[in-house]
């Protein structure tokens, strides 16, 4: 029997000819990440080893990467300490993919981790922070887990008890019409097979319109498959993906390309035509209340967000900044713009992104997760809408439950920027 | 027998359970103060002790979706408080049993703040509306870290045993 993209990186992770969904496995890692909540990871780290006489090290700290970026720069005392704790612990360790709050080399991790080649097809990548199924989009394994199965894979070097996820199989054929983005693939999905429609499983992602999607597109759908439920999104590595590692991340040894066997076994396989795709909205209060923008048009909005490791990337950047050339955000909304990286940052100032999008009326801020998660850079109000290139719309997310957020691709975030009300970037702003 | 102190609906996520402005407290035994901020009425019946342990939260569909926080599950095994629902997000189950909460999948579960619960070994029985609701096991791969009393300890094991 064949096997999937997962089945086929768990047997060589577990060292088998083969293993099949329902499997219990216990994959070595090959990446484990962690943000500013590695201050727990270390805290219960530290408890696995107690009353053991056996020092605390972890299991290979080159495997190890850790970044800043959920608060940057920290927004309170608490959160600083907690930096500085963790700062102490990479230094003690040996840890040597550390990114702290720079703007040379810092970033968010999703970003982070391809762009400086930590990730590689094939390789089983875990991280606490759910969108850690963004590196699928490299041929990886990747899932998020909690800061104790963390601790526990820092002592061990592989997850305990894993059962092999089924997979659901997308094919995705067409040509993306003009203002319609990966975003709108994978809100479009998400709507379809709903918030829990993927629990515990893959998502394969297959077909013309995914082979011709560059990196950034791809890390885009795999990022929010977990906002289907799922385990992890995945895309077979491919000559794109080679492309990326050489020119953009600057690894040197060639990585092995494979997908999954022509007879592999799927849970579920779905089509979907991008060419009659529209531009896609995930309504409050939850991602997979998705509705095509023609029902949404017209919503008055006060803030917008372009950022976040969905949608903070250079691509992203230069979507907004050619619908923005020249014009002004609207009086009655406040834009606001978080480059993913500090690499990216300083492309888009170089290609003149920044300058356009600050003499539109943006703000530019800096690298990090920023209003997201609703800590800081950005809560809501009371009462008021964001309209978001981020990933959650939760109630409460963007700091406040008494807001609401919409989520939308980057040309719709920047048609809406020019008008302060939701705008169909088809028919321009 | 345990009373259903909070009833929810679907979908709720970690940023309803502990919201992300809180983040910056990540130990166990600080959590607690923050466990469904939003709630206010609840959250201050918590803070106040006026919730008794084993006390039980029912929700429906996907509870836990969101974030991998941690601090969403032992915000919630603080108070040792038990939870119900139809079914939950993959990572929060995966917390809660590295945690030790108590966590129950009872796809057809009814029942009402205030009823009285009874949790048996392969069902929910509500006291109070007289219905009995199957339950369905945790992930069979989970067990051995459920007996082993969390995951630190089954951890610990495997590091003593230098089994790596």
């Amino acid at each position: 029997m064949g096997m999937t993209m997962v089945e086929k990186i768990l047997a060589r992770a577990t060292g088998q000819a083969a293993v099949k969904a329902g499997d219990v496995v216990e994959p070595k890692v090959d990446l484990a990440m962690s943000h500013e909540n590695a201050a727990l990871v270390l805290n219960q780290f530290l408890e696995i080893y107690k009353d053991t006489g056996l020092e605390a090290k972890v299991w290979d700290p080159s495997k190890i990467a850790i970044i800043f970026d959920h608060r940057v720069p920290a927004e309170s005392s608490k959160t600083a300490t907690n930096q500085k704790k963790v700062r102490e612990f990479v230094a003690a360790q040996g840890i040597t993919k550390f990114h702290d709050i720079r703007g040379d080399e810092g970033g968010i991790c999703h970003q982070i981790l391809p762009e400086n080649g930590y990730v590689r097809p094939g390789y089983v990548v875990v991280g606490t922070d759910s969108h850690t199924t963004s590196h699928g989009a490299l041929g990886a394994f990747a899932f998020g887990i909690g800061a104790t199965e963390m601790a526990s894979v820092w002592a061990l070097g592989s997850v305990l008890n894993v059962e092999v996820p089924g997979t659901i199989k997308v094919v995705a054929r067409g040509k993306f019409p003009k203002h319609v983005l990966p975003k709108d693939l994978i809100l479009y999905l998400i709507g379809q097979i709903s918030a829990e429609g993927a629990n515990f499983k893959v998502i394969e992602f297959h077909g013309p319109a995914i082979e011709k999607m560059d990196t950034s597109g791809r890390l885009t759908i795999c990022n929010m498959s977990v906002e289907a439920g799922a385990t992890s999104g995945i895309v077979p590595p491919d000559a794109e993906t080679l492309r990326y590692l050489k020119e953009v991340a600057g690894v040197r040894e060639t990585a092995a390309v494979f997908g999954p066997d022509p007879d592999a076994v799927y849970d579920q396989v779905i089509e979907i035509d991008v060419s009659s795709l529209e531009p896609q909205i995930a309504c409050p209060h939850t991602v997979d209340n998705v509705k095509p923008i023609g029902e949404v048009t017209g919503k008055p909005i006060q803030q917008i967000v372009i950022g976040s490791c969905t949608n903070g990337r250079l691509d992203d950047i230069e979507v907004a900044a050619k619908i923005l050339k020249g014009k002004k955000v609207a009086r009655n909304v406040r834009m606001l713009v978080f480059p993913a990286s500090g690499r990216i940052f300083r492309e888009a100032v170089a290609k003149g992104y920044i300058s356009t999008l600050m003499e539109a009326g943006a703000l530019v801020a800096n690298s990090g997760c920023g209003p997201c998660l609703g800590v800081h850079q950005g809560a809501l109000g009371d009462g008021e809408v964001a309209l978001s290139t981020t990933n959650r719309n939760f109630k409460g997310r963007m700091g406040n439950p008494n807001a609401e957020v919409y989520l939308c691709s980057p040309a719709v975030a920047a048609a809406s920027a020019l008008t302060g009300v939701i705008t169909d970037p088809r028919k321009g702003g | 027998m345990a009373k259903v102190v909070l009833k929810l609906g679907d979908d709720i996520s970690t940023d309803i359970i502990y919201p992300g402005r809180f983040m910056a407290t990540v130990l166990p035994t600080e959590t607690p103060q923050y466990a469904f901020a939003d709630h206010t009425e609840f959250n201050a019946r918590l803070k106040k002790g006026e919730i008794p342990p084993g006390s039980v939260i029912v929700a429906g569909k996907n509870f836990g979706c969101g974030s991998s926080r941690e601090q969403a599950a032992s915000c919630l095994k603080g108070p040792d408080l038990v939870v119900v629902a139809k079914h939950f997000a993959r990572i929060f189950l995966q917390n809660s049993i590295n945690l030790g909460l108590r966590t129950v999948i009872c796809p057809e579960i009814e029942a009402e703040e205030g009823d009285e619960l009874e949790v048996t070994a392969d069902k929910v029985i509500n006291k109070t509306s007289g219905k009995s609701f199957d339950i369905v096991p945790l992930p069979k791969a989970r067990q051995a870290i459920i007996d082993a009393g969390g995951l630190i300890p089954y951890t610990r094991q495997r590091v003593l045993a230098g089994k790596k």
